[in-house]
């Protein structure tokens, strides 16, 4: 049996599971980000347990108490970590009967588990988890004694159960802006305008004579101000920013995605089967396209909670990786790791590396300046947009040539792109805004972006998912632009499904075939075509169909990571002043269902944050600045502009659980692309897909 | 800063409150840093998100934008009050009953926009609930649940309303 990864650094039942407080703690290194994630993995753990969910106590992302998992991200939660944890409380249940066999002197085939209470024939014994606890040894590999149910034992699994955590998010205070701990002061950072731009003068001693002010603490260019109130200290720090002159010497190109599309930097082949080389004369079909730098622009800005006491830094924190947060912050200060403890606590909904990370080390530098209190940052909107890494903006380029019999013989997919993955530790680097900017400076490194053999960054699914002899795909990172970007949700298969669907409409269309024949056609999987023909089922067969002037039908395919979940959208579009989506039918298969309500709210919502990016969304930069500052500046989707969405789950039992959060990303922006080209007969390959967009796309 | 002033009388959630803090105070820090209500979240400070509503005479208002001092004598109802007790507010009971979020970070305030909207529109709808919630953003894209959930919560009140 192959075990999950995360097993290897945490090989123990006792690392994930204890009894305890008539409860079983299990204790996971992924955090909740709003997805779901911890009610899955406590579903998990309660079904092999045979335990209620509310007998569950999840402990998540602790650097003193829970296994490292590193970072929650990539949509792998319930791929690693929740199979992780299957395995843990597997053995744990293993472990605890073979405990009762022998207490009570029977064989273990005569004992069940329920409710934590062991059974002997069927009839109730005097044991239960809690009071064989101190003589059930957990700390045993859980490969020695893992044996999870099969798939037809399970019971609790694949039930759309309530998310635990949800009343608390709606009326209470579960957030780390709500935590205030004795002693609390608040903490609000001034960054530099630019990742370059350096102080040149700030008058501290004035500063620290504004009200409320408690400190003033600067380190090179980075100024943190703390104060005994919230608004004091952001009257400070605004104080501050207005007074505050730097060095900043911005050099960047007017237009950075032509930037991107035109740079000469080094490409890499990530991907070649076969040759595109000796096919001149055959049907050749081609599409650029583009996106914009985007922000995570989450409702809630990022924050932390830190204080030092006795050589000691302790931190809370919504960072998607509590440990390799740790880490860097040991780089910054110079200090071991194990003087560091970082715990997460909620955050607004986290899509990526945003600045969550940032936010840390900002009330760790500014509670050093006031050492044994604990001091609160949370930042502005205008610095969440500004200074948080950005999504990066990319183009990808796809053609292909046809066959004599209309098939695809081959398919070229080459990627320009700011680089993706650029987490703290990424690279060997602290990765973290203010560490950059220290007096013993912590530059940001080169970056690598994300290789394919991890899921791609700028190349996540450049590889077209379609049976075709012929491929090949490429990356060109552009490391010259002097923004700050990293991991936005989906990385580059946000932009190259919109690529390749694209491209592959533009040829069904050439070659009046329907778009959903077109990919059966090249499809092999039957996951991937079942996927296909869910979504247009769902969506009652409109392709090939009359329809109404000004309307028109999409749909979008991809695999993500061409290894994980499959999904397909199809979309209605009405387009008159702009393009407004109406509906759109989605169908997914990641494998095994935990939890059928949070895989279709995780896919709902994909689908409209990617309805957003595609219609709406994009930075505004000048000379090495974010200029966007606030949501007039950066419109998202709206109550009144979310269309009907239908969502149909395929399960597959018998797989592995692939994860879904970022599926319908790229599905769903190919499918408005398609459909908007539907409606206005020209195709618009420079997202978002704005009213100048399409003008500027008609004229052409 | 200005001179600290008089303390500032207000009722909030039906109980009548002194408040002594800078009147020019955004009353959003009020609630969360010396009221201990902190349920109303802070998206944006300037307005734009709708995260920090709150009810200010069974108006929907922008915390983040609403000095302190403009609140003397006034009523200010938060999403701590709407559910009151022990009895939870149809439509905080309808978003949970639909699991009808992810992060769960713009909620309160969509509550408290919802909230005003069925009070002086009883016979809202789906169109008209939408276009109060413009005001209101939400990144997660819990959007057709939320709609869904409010409309449930509309639809039993009115039922409520005539048993």
């Amino acid at each position: 049996m192959t075990l999950p990864t995360p097993l290897s650094d945490a090989p123990l039942v006792s690392d994930w599971i204890a009894f305890d407080d008539a409860l079983v703690e299990v204790r996971t290194g992924r955090v909740e980000l709003g997805q779901g994630n911890l009610t899955a993995i406590a579903q998990i753990a309660a079904e092999e347990l045979d335990v209620p969910l509310a007998m569950i106590r999840i402990v998540s992302g602790d650097t003193t108490r829970t296994p490292n998992e590193g970072f929650t991200s990539g949509s792998l939660s319930v791929h690693q970590g929740g199979m992780a944890v299957r395995h843990a409380a597997s053995a744990a249940r293993h472990l605890a009967i073979a405990e009762a066999a022998k207490l009570l002197q029977c064989g273990s085939e005569r004992l069940a588990l329920t409710e934590g209470r062991i059974l002997r024939d069927g009839a109730p014994t005097s044991l239960d988890l809690w009071s064989m606890a101190a003589s059930i040894d957990l700390s045993v590999a859980v490969a020695q004694w893992s044996d999870p149910k099969r798939p037809d034992q399970r019971a609790l699994v694949g039930k759309p159960l309530a998310r635990i955590d949800l009343p608390e998010r709606i009326t209470g205070t579960p957030f780390v802006h709500d935590l205030s701990p004795d002693n609390l002061l608040h903490g609000r950072p001034v960054h530099p305008p630019s990742v370059g731009a350096r102080l040149l003068d700030l008058d501290l001693d004035a500063l620290r004579t504004r009200p409320g002010v408690v400190a003033a603490t600067r380190d090179g260019s980075f100024v943190g101000v703390v104060a005994d109130s919230e608004y004091a200290a952001i009257r400070a720090a605004l104080w501050a920013t207005n007074h505050a002159t730097w060095s900043d010497e911005p050099s960047a190109p007017a237009d950075p995605v032509a930037a991107i599309a035109g740079s000469q930097e080094s490409d890499e082949v990530v991907h070649e089967a076969g040759t595109l080389e000796g096919h001149e004369g055959q049907s050749s079909y081609e599409v650029t396209v583009s996106r914009p730098y985007l922000s995570h622009a989450s409702i809630g800005p990022s924050a932390a909670v830190a204080q030092w006491q006795d050589g000691r830094l302790s931190l809370f924190t919504q960072s998607q990786g509590v440990y390799p947060l740790r880490d860097a912050l040991a780089m910054v200060f110079g200090m071991p790791g194990e003087r560091i403890d970082v715990r997460h606590w909620p955050g607004a909904g986290c899509y990526g590396h945003n600045g969550a990370d940032d936010a840390a080390l900002d009330a760790a530098l500014m509670a050093r300046a006031v050492e044994g209190r604990p001091v609160k940052v949370v930042w502005s909107r205008a610095d969440e947009f500004r200074y948080a890494p950005l999504g990066p903006a990319m183009t990808t380029r796809a053609s292909a040539f046809l066959d004599e019999t209309g098939r695809i013989a081959g398919m070229s997919v080459a990627v320009n792109s700011a680089p993706h993955g650029n987490r703290p530790g990424r690279n060997g680097a602290p990765n973290l805004r203010a560490a950059a900017c220290l007096e013993k400076p912590f530059p940001f490194p080169r970056s690598k972006d994300v290789p394919l053999s991890s899921g791609g960054g700028a190349d996540r699914n450049a590889v077209p998912g379609y049976a075709i002899a012929n491929l090949r795909a490429s990356k060109r990172i552009v490391h010259d632009l002097p923004y700050r970007t990293s991991s936005l949700r989906s990385l580059g298969a946000f932009t190259n499904v919109y690529a390749i669907e694209t491209l592959m409409d533009a040829i069904a269309r050439d070659r009046d075939v329907d778009p959903v024949s077109f990919r059966l056609n090249h499809l092999e999987d039957p996951r991937a075509v079942a996927v296909i023909e869910g979504a247009v089922a769902e969506a009652g067969e409109p392709f090939g169909r009359e329809r109404e002037d000004g309307t028109g039908w999409g749909l979008g395919y991809a695999r993500y990571k061409n290894r994980a979940a499959y999904c397909a959208v199809v979309v209605r579009v009405e387009v008159d002043e702009a393009v407004r989506v109406t509906d759109v039918f989605a169908a997914l298969d990641a494998g095994e269902i935990i939890n059928p309500d949070g895989m279709t709210n995780q896919t709902e919502g994909g689908i409209v944050q990617s309805i957003s990016w595609t219609l709406k969304e994009a930075l505004t930069l000048e000379d090495g600045r974010v200029t966007t500052e606030n949501w007039s500046d950066y419109p998202i989707l709206t109550f009144s502009e979310v269309p009907a969405i239908q969502v149909r789950l395929i399960d597959r039992k018998d797989e592995p659980p692939l994860g879904c959060a970022e599926a319908a990303q790229g599905p769903t922006a190919a499918a408005i692309g398609n459909a908007v080209r539907d409606a206005i007969g020209v195709p618009v390959n420079h997202l978002p897909l704005t009213r100048d967009a399409l003008i500027a796309a008609i004229s052409e | 800063m200005a001179e600290r002033s008089e303390p500032v009388t207000l009722t909030i959630n039906g109980r009548e409150t002194a408040v002594d803090a800078d009147g020019e105070t955004p009353f959003l820090y009020v609630l969360r840093n010396e009221c201990g209500l902190k349920a109303t979240r802070f998206g944006c400070g300037v307005g734009m998100c709708g995260a920090c509503t709150v009810l200010v005479d069974g108006e929907a208002t922008f915390s983040c934008i609403t000095p302190l001092e403009t609140l003397a004598g006034r009523e200010v109802e938060t999403v701590e009050g709407v559910s009151r007790a022990g009895e939870v507010h149809p439509v905080v009971e309808e978003l949970i009953a639909g699991q009808a979020a992810q992060c769960g970070y713009c909620l309160p305030g969509i509550v408290m926009a919802a909230v005003a909207h069925l009070r002086s529109t009883p016979s809202a709808n789906r169109a008209s609930i939408a276009a109060a919630l413009d005001g209101n953003l939400c990144r997660c894209g819990a959007h057709v649940r939320i709609l869904n959930a409010i409309e449930r919560a509309v639809q039993r009140m009115q039922g409520e309303e005539t048993v």
